[in-house]
């Protein structure tokens, strides 16, 4: 019983979140872009320079 | 009843200095090996008990030889247990044997900070526009693999056969969700953009000694570390080195609930592969998970549908086994994984190496364009798996909260210095601590100390459970030196 009662409130909240989120999907999307967009910028600034010349002369030994 | 899966990991790290011309990888690692040893006490590791060429099959020796071939290279035991050394041309870090999966994990993520350490350490010996460069990975993208190995102790009458049966395709279709990602191919297999694994395309073999040449799926090395009439160590060779911690916890976890199970007879069926071997690579390749393997018998299932067997059995047998409390959520985050893998990969990226690379490469794709064989793609690819913390990428994606911490930094910096309290690496990390002027040698199953008489005297550790802080704290506490441990202990002569 408390069980049911638990997953109708659930439900209830969900339902009014979705009507919400429909609302402002745009601006979620355009948040989350940009939130990438810094991640990537911060990558960008510690990413190893000449990457090109880097990765050519990664070469490690076979072990184990 | 099965024996309590005591476990842990090697990893040989990927090792470079940048802008020296003449690089030496021995070198280099010695010096990363001895400048973190060198504010530390400094114990040799023993080798007198080791014989990696022995063979869990039985016939004999393959190249039998030297127990180690490095044995004159750098090599110390840590307070935390574990062993620091230079294997081949690497600087190669083993964990202390662990009670269960996430102490394990949580002493392979130690391993990462001291190595991180070390190279902090050995820059100061370089010059000015020189750096130190470690990576934990396991390929150079040019052919060349090297490896992190797990073992897990395992009952002496588990016939050996019995292992090659039931694991190999468990280990084969794991691989859904512990590859670390990789660009491209090596080693002659079918060119593709981004696999799973960073070790698949090098194995070989379904059965054998060998871990450099031909490297097989099962590995046979029969070293047991301990007493060889009750006990095997497993050494699964086939799995990647990985960063994510959940990934770790899921390795190390489920391979050891599937050998409890196994040593318990709760695997009703083996399932066999009809080619083991060409499926490493073939599960490897395919992003889409979805490519059905053929099994011997005629049937076929994709690798998330066995991986599903597999967890079925094993949550039947965790019903009745009197199992760890830390296997329920082995199987907890076994079963989310599998669920989210059949969904959508992309889900996975805050649990999974790979599928996080894969993600962070789809996302400069989407912004900049960039190229599966871009050299940048590379690089990115590559400094996912740099330990230093202010440059790694993993690092980057976790602090950003992209990937799911399981420990926070300051339970990793503990297990830096601090051993595991439920097995022998206890008493071994802290004599390292205490006693650390009179233990002239340490490995995995005794001590020797110098304790001022004419013969050393040598401590055994045959059993890895015994020695921990329960059993041994008291007598630490009462020793005040070597000399009053070895008397209490009733030690024998070297």
């Amino acid at each position: 019983m408390a069980d049911q009662e638990r997953k109708q409130t659930r439900r209830t909240e969900s339902e009014s979140d979705a009507e919400v989120i429909e609302e402002i999907d745009t601006a979620v999307g355009e948040e989350l872009t940009e939130r990438i967009d810094d991640l990537l910028d911060e990558i960008d600034s510690v990413l190893e320079e000449n990457a090109e010349e880097f990765v050519k002369n990664y070469v490690q030994k076979g072990g184990e | 009843m099965a024996i309590h899966k005591v476990l842990g990991t090697e990893t040989e790290y990927g090792i470079t200095i940048r802008n020296q011309a003449e690089f030496n990888p021995v070198l280099g690692s010695s010096m990363v090996i001895n400048s973190y040893a060198g504010g530390r006490a400094r114990i040799q590791w023993s080798f007198e008990e080791e014989t990696p060429g022995r063979d869990a099959r039985g016939f004999g020796f393959e190249g039998a030889g030297p127990a180690d071939l490095d044995s004159g290279l750098v090599n110390v035991v840590l307070t935390n247990g574990a062993r620091l050394y230079v294997d081949h041309a690497h600087p190669e870090y083993s964990t202390p044997e662990c009670y269960d999966p996430l102490e394990a994990t949580l002493y392979d993520k130690a391993g990462e900070v001291v190595l991180a350490r070390a190279a902090a350490a050995a820059q100061a010996l370089l010059g000015d526009d020189e750096r130190m460069m470690i990576h934990k990975n396991n390929s150079d993208g040019k052919g060349n693999s090297y490896g992190t190995h797990e073992n897990y102790l395992l009952a002496r009458e588990l016939p050996f056969n019995d292992i090659v049966r039931h694991f190999t395709t468990f280990l084969v279709t794991r691989q859904v969700y512990t590859g670390s990602g990789k660009l491209g191919a090596e080693n002659g297999r079918q060119q593709t953009e981004f696999q799973l694994s960073q070790r698949a395309d090098f194995f070989e073999e379904e059965v054998g000694l060998e871990t450099t040449l031909k490297r097989p799926i099962i590995n046979t090395r029969d070293e047991p570390h301990g007493d060889a009439s009750k006990y095997r160590r497993l050494h699964v060779i086939i799995g990647d080195a990985n960063m994510s911690e959940t990934q770790t916890f899921l390795k190390l976890g489920t391979a050891a609930l599937m050998l409890s199970a196994l040593e318990d007879g709760a695997l009703p069926e083996a399932l066999a592969l009809a080619d083991p071997v060409n499926s490493v690579w073939g599960v490897s390749h395919d992003l889409t998970l979805r490519r059905s393997l053929e099994l011997a018998d005629g049937r076929t299932a994709t690798p998330i549908e066995l991986q599903w067997q597999y967890h079925e059995w094993a949550h039947k047998y965790a019903q009745v086994a009197d199992l760890d409390p830390v296997f329920e959520r082995v199987l907890g985050e076994w079963e989310r994984i599998l669920t989210d893998l059949e969904t959508d990969p992309l889900s996975a990226a805050d649990r999974l190496d790979w599928v996080a690379k894969y993600r962070l490469l789809l996302d400069y794709r989407e912004r900049d364009g960039l190229a599966w064989d871009d050299p940048k793609a590379k690089m990115l690819a590559l400094q996912y798996h740099d330990v230093d913390p202010a440059r790694g990428l993993y690092y980057k994606l976790a602090r950003a909260g992209r990937i799911a911490r399981l420990f926070d930094d300051e339970q990793v910096s503990a297990a830096v210095n601090e051993p595991p309290t439920r097995t022998r690496a206890y008493f071994r990390g802290e004599c390292v601590s205490r006693y650390a002027t009179e233990l002239v040698a340490a490995n995995w199953d005794s001590l020797v100390f110098d304790v001022g008489e004419e013969a050393l005297k040598r401590v055994p550790m045959m059993e890895p459970l015994r020695g921990g802080r329960e059993l041994v704290s008291d007598l630490l506490d009462r020793s005040e030196s070597a000399a009053d441990l070895v008397r209490a202990l009733g030690g024998d002569d070297g």
